[in-house]
């Protein structure tokens, strides 16, 4: 019951109509918890004994890593919708995303180079997680460059959709592959990087970096969702706009 | 009131400021198109009432 | 399905066929990475499974966007669609098409161009066994990519830039099987990864290459 009431903001006009609400509200509190907790974060909290001032980056690094992949896995949940029940909110909210994304992707990478120079002497490495994220970051350009070649609206939104659902598979088995791929070629080398990149960022957070930190992924969750909001609003507009302009031509 | 960044400063801020400077960019970007496609949206459904 | 496929590769052979380009493209990459790493020998050996593969794959890459484009054009495809044939099975006789043209020939050819860049013997026969098992992935999925694309005009570059990302597992495993062939070293597990990877790309992307086909005949 509840769940099919859900599917009615699938309608646009009602969709426009709650967002024209949310979006102020959810706006207000990305902004907030972005402010709040980049500035805790960058002012506030001590160096690490090891990392020394670079572990301030974790504040960017890992709120736009996670979203970086977040973004594509929304994607993928809404082209699916799509694809079954073909509400356009759905595939235009999926169009919405991908540049958002895609910068939280480049974010996710500059950050990491700049912080890799110092800590691992090298602005580039291809480390699994490293080469993963850029072959990600390569699915959003065609993903972004296919819905700008097609026309037709839902053509594109078809043709994309299925796109991202193979891409996705793909994608997922990079993930493995380039693992597998970097294991086979330096055996040594990847202990320190695995080290500094995996196991040190995540684990060895203690409570000072950490507060700060989930206050910042928040933020940059509700970044995202005022984003995709405000974006599939225009989306919507457009393509409305495009109905009206051909409806004028036909009479 | 600026933190103490030891010698890892430069790295810190640039890469704050290259973050802050890409979020900032898609924010404009995204208002931006929002607000010419409400613009576009609203002359078009005036032309229509007048026509 | 088997007429679709002889009438496929009978255009493939005919002059301006693109049979042989792919080939030519092969060797010409295979000529150009020595002018631009150096003629050390032993580099070259070291590298040469690597680029045997790539050089494959982006030859592979060259014949794509004419794989479903001629026949979008004069029509045939939707005659195709309307045909009693399924969709799917288009897509597979054209991906095959793609890959006896394409892809095996380039095979054949890997061990001359192999011994161009000093190949070590003991790689050779992995490099063979590695294309001849990851190259009909390439072809699967390099029908994907061009039934996306063949309703866009100019859609080449497009179509590089959506194939090449989900080329990487297959390149990554095919040329882990080459490289590691040549060392000596084991080469069971990214055998078996590359045969998984290929198998699943021929068992279920013709169904999402007909399912882009249908959208784009609609």
């Amino acid at each position: 019951m509840r769940l099919n009431a859900l599917w009615e903001y699938a309608n646009p006009v009602k969709f426009m109509r709650l967002t024209d609400r949310v979006l102020p509200v959810v706006s207000m509190l990305a902004l907030a918890a972005m402010v709040v907790g980049l500035v805790w974060g960058f002012f506030f909290t001590p160096d690490d004994f090891r990392q020394g001032s670079t572990v301030k980056i974790i504040y960017l690094h890992v709120p736009s890593a996670m979203m970086a992949i977040s973004a594509w896995f929304m994607m993928l949940v809404t082209s699916l919708i799509w694809l079954i029940r073909r509400h356009h909110v759905s595939a235009l909210a999926a169009k919405a995303a991908a540049p958002v994304g895609a910068v939280m992707t480049i974010i996710g990478l500059v950050t990491g180079a700049i912080w890799g120079q110092p800590m691992w002497g090298t602005w580039w490495a291809w480390d699994p997680r490293l080469t993963s994220f850029l072959i990600l970051f390569l699915f959003y350009l065609g993903y972004i460059a296919l819905w700008e070649a097609v026309e037709d609206g839902d053509t594109a939104a078809d043709l994309t959709s299925a796109l991202c659902l193979v891409g996705s598979v793909f994608a997922f088995l990079s993930r493995y592959a380039v693992n597998f791929w970097n294991q086979g070629l330096h055996q040594g080398a990847s202990v320190l990087r695995a080290g500094a990149l995996a196991g040190d960022t995540e684990e060895r957070v203690s409570n000072v970096f950490a507060v700060p930190l989930f206050i910042s992924m928040a933020g940059f969750v509700l970044f995202f969702i005022a984003l995709v909001l405000l974006r599939t609003r225009t989306e919507i507009r457009l393509r409305r706009a495009k109905a009206l302009i051909a409806r004028e031509r036909l009479s | 009131m600026m933190p103490e960044l030891g010698k890892y400063a430069g790295e810190v801020l640039s890469s704050y400021a290259a973050s802050l400077v890409l979020l900032a960019g898609l924010v404009v970007v995204s208002l931006r198109a929002s607000r010419k496609a409400k613009m576009a949206l609203e002359a078009l459904e005036k032309g229509r009432q007048d026509g | 399905m088997i007429a679709l496929l002889m009438r496929d590769l009978k255009l493939a052979f005919r002059a301006g066929g693109g049979f042989g380009l792919g080939l030519a493209f092969f060797l010409i990459v295979v000529v150009l990475v020595p002018f631009g790493v150096g003629p050390q020998t032993a580099l070259l050996s070291r590298i040469a499974a690597g680029i045997l593969w790539v050089g494959a794959l982006l030859a592979c890459l060259l014949s794509l966007d004419r794989l479903f484009a001629l026949d979008w054009e004069d029509g045939s495809l939707d005659l195709l669609a309307t045909s009693p044939l399924p969709l799917e099975a288009v897509a597979v006789s054209k991906a095959l098409a793609h890959w006896l043209t394409t892809g095996l020939p380039l095979v054949v050819a890997s061990p001359v161009f192999g011994l161009l860049l000093g190949l070590p013997e003991a790689g050779y026969i992995f490099v063979v066994l590695s294309l001849l098992i990851g190259t009909p992935a390439l072809s699967f999925i390099g029908a994907f990519g061009a039934a996306l694309t063949v309703g866009i005009k100019r859609g080449g570059l497009l179509l590089s830039l959506l194939v090449l990302p989900l080329y990487v597992p297959t390149l990554i495993f095919g040329a882990e099987v080459a490289r590691r062939g040549s060392e000596g070293l084991a080469v069971q597990t990214p055998l078996l990864l590359l045969a998984g990877i290929t198998f699943g790309s021929m068992a279920l992307l013709p169904f999402a290459s007909a399912l882009v086909l249908r959208v784009n005949l609609r």
